[in-house]
């Protein structure tokens, strides 16, 4: 009896990812979503400019890399040209919420059907450990070497509560994908961002707040500690937004 | 066929219709407006969509998002605009998707004005953004030129897999002529099996991408594209000549200018000086060869144009720097008059004659 295997939505390929990196699971649960609602076939995902730029080679589904920030919109055309197909982004914090926050808000505005996977790390992953708008204050990247300063740099966005507070925006949910019991909210949190969209409602994002060992410098497991000692005061968990549990909408 | 009074964006947004375009995204922008609110009011009896992006760049990337979904889609602008949507463009251009992209141009550079200008050559035929790559660029100089060129711009898409701009001005996109709303004839189209319009779990997965990070990968991927473009210099460059079967002086004008400088030829050819126009109706690729063969019988050529002097460069190159090329040029929205550029041929004809 099989126990456990690799999903068919999965490509049967070795990613480029960092060893410890949370985008292998993100993946894996994005994969086993399509299998589970048996949507392969009729999804078309929209790959990033970042560390997930190369997602088209790991997903077994139609996949389109779009220019940086700009997926929503490509989404978006995808979507209002094939209204019955399942349209997913997968986005970074570079990609998402700096050069990207004007298409983002606006697919969130216009009540885009689509599913949004919005992977939060607080760094610019593939250019090196670079500040990222979600770089929480106080912390040293590359190119905020004293720690990040609020009065140079501002402050990190808070992406869930922002597009929460979006009319157009049907769900939006913040997970981590660092234990076990996470791991499986994270899940269910997808599952519904997917199954929403199948029955025709969205704007549905879900945050995953994700460790970047490589660019913390922190061994996997230490990263996963900084990340629930950092982030996750900054960022909590939780459902920001669920129009169909209107009583429940906020936390 | 009966005729029909339109401004030239209206038709042009019509003729989009008629070539089986059901997709519209666009952000407003003087002086093609018109086209954005025809597509509003006209999509929805089509059962088509217009959509109102929140940025050209955003327009753009909704074009990009249905091109690879295999529909015919359009967006329009003006030359702000058009600056915007070059990002968007190179990626199309290096995914190899087609699309109909049309820019009215104004007067710049930056904001520039409103008025019509011809400013914009160098960004449809050189670099409408980064990298290795060619829009094919068409040019008509009347409405009903607009209508026939905007079908057949969306065939050129499809049969070439490649982002085709439109390239009018402020003067076509205003103004109003009769025009007949005729399809032109059927092409011959490939299958867009490239497309992903999600695999129905029939065929392996397609992917849009113009990421390539082996160089040796990247570079077949630009020679693949350039066999293309080689093969479009060759059997798609579309020109106009009158009167230069015997002329001495020939202008070439594209667009609306062409108009002008045929009454400018016409007063010239009263007086006695044997004057001629070559108007390019495609810019990308530029009919260099008609050129080239009008290069022994002509004593000297007259770009006109409304900008500094862009296709001058090409007109120049067309006949290989052998006779003397020179440049009627205006700018920022001013508009040639034909007595000025009579008075250019009559100059280049050795001064007035008796």
């Amino acid at each position: 009896m099989i126990v456990f295997e690799r999903p068919k939505a999965l490509s049967d390929v070795a990613t480029h990812y960092c060893p410890g990196c949370t985008h292998g699971i993100i993946h894996r649960l994005v994969a086993e979503i399509m299998d589970e609602l048996d949507i392969c076939g009729k999804t078309v995902g929209i790959a990033p400019v970042g560390c997930a730029v190369l997602a088209y080679d790991y997903f077994e589904c139609d996949m389109i890399e779009a220019p940086h920030g700009r997926a929503p919109a490509v989404a978006t055309g995808v979507k209002r040209a094939l209204p019955d197909s399942c349209v997913f982004t997968y986005q970074g914090d570079g990609d998402l919420a700096a050069i990207g926050m004007g298409e983002i808000i606006h697919a969130a505005a216009r009540g885009e059907k689509i599913t949004v996977i919005f992977v939060n790390n607080a760094i610019y992953g593939m250019t090196g450990g670079q500040m990222a708008p979600t770089t929480l204050p106080g912390q040293v990247t590359e190119t905020s070497p004293y720690g990040r300063n609020t009065d140079i740099s501002g402050y990190p966005i808070k992406v869930c509560e922002l597009l929460a507070g979006i009319d157009g925006t049907y769900y939006a949910e913040r997970v981590a994908v660092d234990s076990v019991k996470n791991v499986l909210q994270a899940k269910k949190a997808l599952k519904k961002a997917f199954s929403n969209q199948c029955q025709g409602l969205g704007f549905n994002v879900v945050e995953v707040v994700s460790s970047c060992p490589t660019n913390w410098g922190l061994s996997s497991s230490k990263a996963l500690e900084w990340l629930r000692e950092s982030m996750l005061p900054y960022y909590p968990l939780g459902v920001y937004r669920d129009m169909g549990k209107k009583d429940e909408a906020t936390v | 066929m009966e005729k029909v009074l339109m401004k030239g964006n209206e038709a042009l947004a019509e003729a989009a219709i008629m070539a089986g375009c059901r997709h519209f995204f666009g952000y407003p922008i003087t002086p093609q407006t018109e086209v954005a609110a025809y597509m509003s009011k006209r999509m929805p009896e089509v059962n088509g969509l217009y959509l109102q992006a929140e940025s050209e760049i955003a327009s753009i990337n909704m074009v990009l998002g249905a091109a690879s979904a295999g529909v015919r889609v359009m967006t329009s602008s003006s030359s702000p605009g058009i600056s915007l949507m070059g990002e968007g463009i190179s990626y199309m251009a290096g995914c190899d998707l087609p699309a109909v992209i049309v820019n009215i141009q104004r007067g710049g550079p930056g904001l520039g004005g409103i008025q019509p200008a011809q400013s914009d050559y160098f960004q449809a035929t050189r670099a409408c953004g980064h990298g290795d790559f060619h829009l094919m660029v068409l040019a008509p100089n009347s409405i009903q030129e607009i209508v026939d060129l905007t079908q057949r711009a969306f065939n050129l898409a499809d049969i070439y897999r490649t982002p085709v701009m439109i390239l009018g001005d402020g003067i076509l996109g205003q103004m109003m002529e009769p025009v007949t709303l005729e399809r032109i004839p059927e092409a011959e189209l490939p299958e867009k099996s490239w497309a992903t319009t999600g695999t129905s779990g029939k065929r392996r997965k397609n992917i849009t991408t113009s990421l390539w990070l082996q160089p040796d990968k990247l570079e077949k991927s630009n020679f693949a594209r350039f066999e293309r473009y080689a093969l479009i210099q060759q059997k798609e460059p579309l020109w106009e000549e009158y009167l230069t079967e015997d002329a001495d002086i020939v202008l070439v004008a594209y667009g609306a200018v062409s108009r002008i400088c045929k009454n400018a030829i016409i007063a010239a050819r009263e007086k006695g000086v044997k004057a001629g126009l070559l108007r390019p109706i495609t810019l990308w690729p530029f009919p260099s060869r008609p050129l080239l063969e009008l290069v022994d019988r002509v004593k000297t050529f007259i770009c006109a144009e409304m900008s500094m002097g862009q296709m001058i460069e090409d007109v120049r190159a067309a006949i290989a720097y052998r006779k003397p090329v020179t440049l009627c040029g205006h700018t920022g929205g001013v508009v040639h008059t034909p007595e000025e550029i009579l008075a250019q041929i009559e100059a280049a004809n050795g001064g007035t004659q008796p």
